[in-house]
């Protein structure tokens, strides 16, 4: 995602500190970051690191002690709060809905602050619905008290773009969701991202959401500070330090499996295989050939069958990832299979080659080689769903 | 809901429903003002098959008590304006971050208000404020009893708003007014409303006492029938003064129906 963005920063923060009354300890200790136009920045950390306070103090529902915040490179320190919050979208966990507003009049909040006309809100009332998979007609007039838990969730995402602002502030926006829905709703946000390309802060304190819902993760530590501002596959296979490894937690590897794609790793292409209307002395000549226990028949480029060399019937190929699958992915069907290699194919699914489980344990191995902990750790990270 | 709307259903997947309430008439709505109907009726009978003497009758008829009726309505009303005028702006006032530290002394204030014997409150006043109208004695001192309901259900109205929905709307540009006016206050109605139908209720009932300095209202009949020893002049008056308090009761709850925000 990142190849298609500009490296102009959105957001840009300043030495920015914060310190509340009374207290010696900064909250936010002279943060200085950039948030590049168009991509998903990730903060996370455990609780208390003060990811949601610069998350806050972005839209200056917290006023920073010192510092600067530079919103497309206007200077927004001191310029009228409510006005800035109005060009910027925000999300939080309890969804913040208004109980005694039916989700359309949610949805047109700040549209009507800015004032739009009647019909204007109305149609982008019904063009966001449509966008966060809620029927309009069917959905609009309704109380929040009548949604679930995940269309609570959609309409608070609606209600965040409604009047289509550049920037998007999400603070645990699915941390009170069940698993599966969480997983359907970052899905979808990433379905929704691709489309409007919008520059997204999102807090969480899961490791595992940050690494699939960010172009670049920020670790925050104890008094506000960023331990590491990196892509996810640098911070998962360099840590900063050991904190960072430490909140990354165990299964840093395989983690890191799913954050490379099929259609970037090394296919081995030397497999035997046949087409499948080779007839059987073709065949047992190729058996005699190869030193595989199976052949594998191409009808027409695309993966069927694989042919035992001990004789015998053919077993369906049954699962082949694509380019779009993950390692992950990969290990995952060759578990469950119970094989040590899978199909690859392309796009289309055409046979493209194939990935065994030597190839996989050595991608994880060179990683350690290069110097990833992967010790078992208290694992701060792994409650995830838990609300705050 | 519409006519061809289909019925809701156990397992349609948005929730529907909460509207029927305030389409449907209950037998709860309609009850009260019967019972309250039959309760005048009966004593309309009772009265009338008396043989009144003329003690009797100076008391109970049309002319006299429809007048003590009015003053005693007029006072009420009087009284549960400045209650609200007063306590409900003070309700915010002290719910708003940077005046809450103040909240305890007012409510400790308020708490000496209600605590304090009305019936004192009226006496002590006439003597002490022998200047004043005996109708602003009975006013102020009132005012002062029934203040408590409705700042305490203002103030613990506007705080059960949830925080993070005040904090969305901060965070969408609402302006802090704006905040107040179309966030927390149409969500703390319902406490709220609760807290004014108890202060009219109590005003109602408390207005009774302003035939101790003569400020009238439907006390003189009771009083007149308590100096006469007349006990039909007696249980009229006191029959009134609980028919008109539960009626205004009733009043306020079809209010606080009808106000109750759709949807919370």
């Amino acid at each position: 995602m990142s190849d298609q963005t500009t490296d102009r920063p959105m957001i840009r923060l300043v030495e920015l500190t914060k310190t509340y009354p009374g207290r010696t300890a900064p909250a936010v200790d002279a943060l200085s970051l950039d948030v590049p136009e168009g991509e998903i920045v990730v903060f996370v950390g455990p609780s208390g690191c003060g990811k949601t306070t610069t998350m806050k103090l972005i839209n200056r529902l917290i006023e920073p002690t010192s510092g600067r915040i530079l919103l497309d490179g206007e200077d927004v320190t001191h310029v009228d709060p409510d006005r800035l919050r109005r060009g910027i979208g925000y999300a939080i966990q309890q969804t913040g809905l208004f109980p005694h507003r039916t989700v359309a009049e949610n949805i047109a909040t700040v549209p009507k602050l800015l004032g739009w006309d009647r019909t204007r809100v109305a149609e982008r009332v019904d063009a966001l619905l449509h966008m966060v998979g809620l029927a309009p007609e069917e959905y609009r007039d309704l109380h929040p008290r009548q949604l679930s838990g995940g269309q609570q969730q959609r309409v608070g995402v609606a209600r965040a773009l409604a009047a289509d602002p550049p920037v998007l502030l999400m603070d645990e926006p699915f941390g009170a969701i069940d698993p599966l829905t969480r997983e359907t709703l970052q899905n979808e946000l990433l379905r929704i991202q691709r489309e409007i390309r919008k520059t997204i802060v999102f807090v969480t304190h899961d490791i595992d959401e940050a690494v699939k819902m960010g172009d670049r993760i920020a670790i925050f530590a104890e008094g506000g500070r960023v331990v590491q501002y990196d892509t996810p596959e640098r911070i998962l296979s360099e840590p900063a330090d050991d904190f960072v490894s430490d909140f990354i937690g165990a299964g840093a590897s395989v983690r890191r499996l799913s954050l490379t794609r099929i259609g970037d790793a090394t296919v081995a292409e030397d497999w035997p295989t046949l087409p499948f209307s080779a007839d059987a002395s073709e065949r047992a000549a190729a058996v005699a050939a190869g030193d595989h226990d199976f052949l594998l028949l191409l009808d027409d480029g695309l993966p069927v069958e694989w042919l035992p060399s001990s004789g015998g019937g053919g077993l369906p190929v049954l699962a082949p990832v694509g380019p779009d699958h993950t390692l992950y992915d990969a290990l995952d069907t060759m578990l469950s299979n119970n094989s040590d290699v899978v199909v690859v194919t392309d796009a289309q699914g055409r046979y493209r080659g194939t990935l065994d489980l030597p190839t996989i344990q050595d991608l994880i191995h060179v990683d350690d080689a290069a110097g990833v902990p992967t010790r078992v750790s208290r694992s701060t990270s792994r409650r995830s769903g838990e609300p705050r | 809901m519409s006519a061809t709307a289909p019925p809701p259903s156990a397992d349609a997947p948005p929730r529907r429903g909460a509207t029927a309430r305030r389409t449907a008439p209950s037998p709860r709505v309609w009850g009260l003002p019967l019972l309250l109907a039959a309760v005048l009726g009966g004593l309309y009978l009772y009265v009338g098959s008396q043989d009144l003497d003329r003690i009797e009758r100076r008391s109970l008829n049309a002319e006299y008590l429809l007048s003590r009726t009015v003053q005693h309505l007029t006072l009420s009303v009087v009284v549960v304006v400045l209650i609200l005028a007063v306590a409900i702006p003070l309700g915010i006032l002290l719910t708003r971050p940077r005046a809450r530290r103040f909240a305890g002394p007012v409510l400790a204030v308020a708490n000496i208000g209600q605590a304090t014997p009305t019936l004192g409150l009226i006496v002590l006043f006439a003597v002490v404020f022998v200047a004043w109208d005996v109708r602003t004695i009975v006013i102020v001192a009132v005012w002062l009893y029934g203040i408590l309901p409705v700042l305490r259900n203002t103030m613990v109205g506007l705080d059960q708003v949830d925080r993070s929905m005040i904090e969305a709307a901060r965070g969408m540009g609402m302006t802090p007014l704006r905040v107040m006016l179309s966030v927390e206050l149409p969500l703390a109605v319902p406490v709220m409303l609760s807290g004014i139908r108890t202060a009219l209720v109590i005003t109602v009932g408390t207005v009774a006492l302003a035939t101790f300095v003569g400020a009238g209202g439907l006390g003189d009949v009771i009083s007149n029938g308590i100096a006469s020893s007349r006990d039909t002049v007696l249980l009229t008056g006191s029959v009134l003064v609980a028919v008109l308090a539960l009626a205004v009761d009733w009043l306020a709850g079809l209010v606080e129906d009808l106000l109750r925000p759709r949807g919370a």
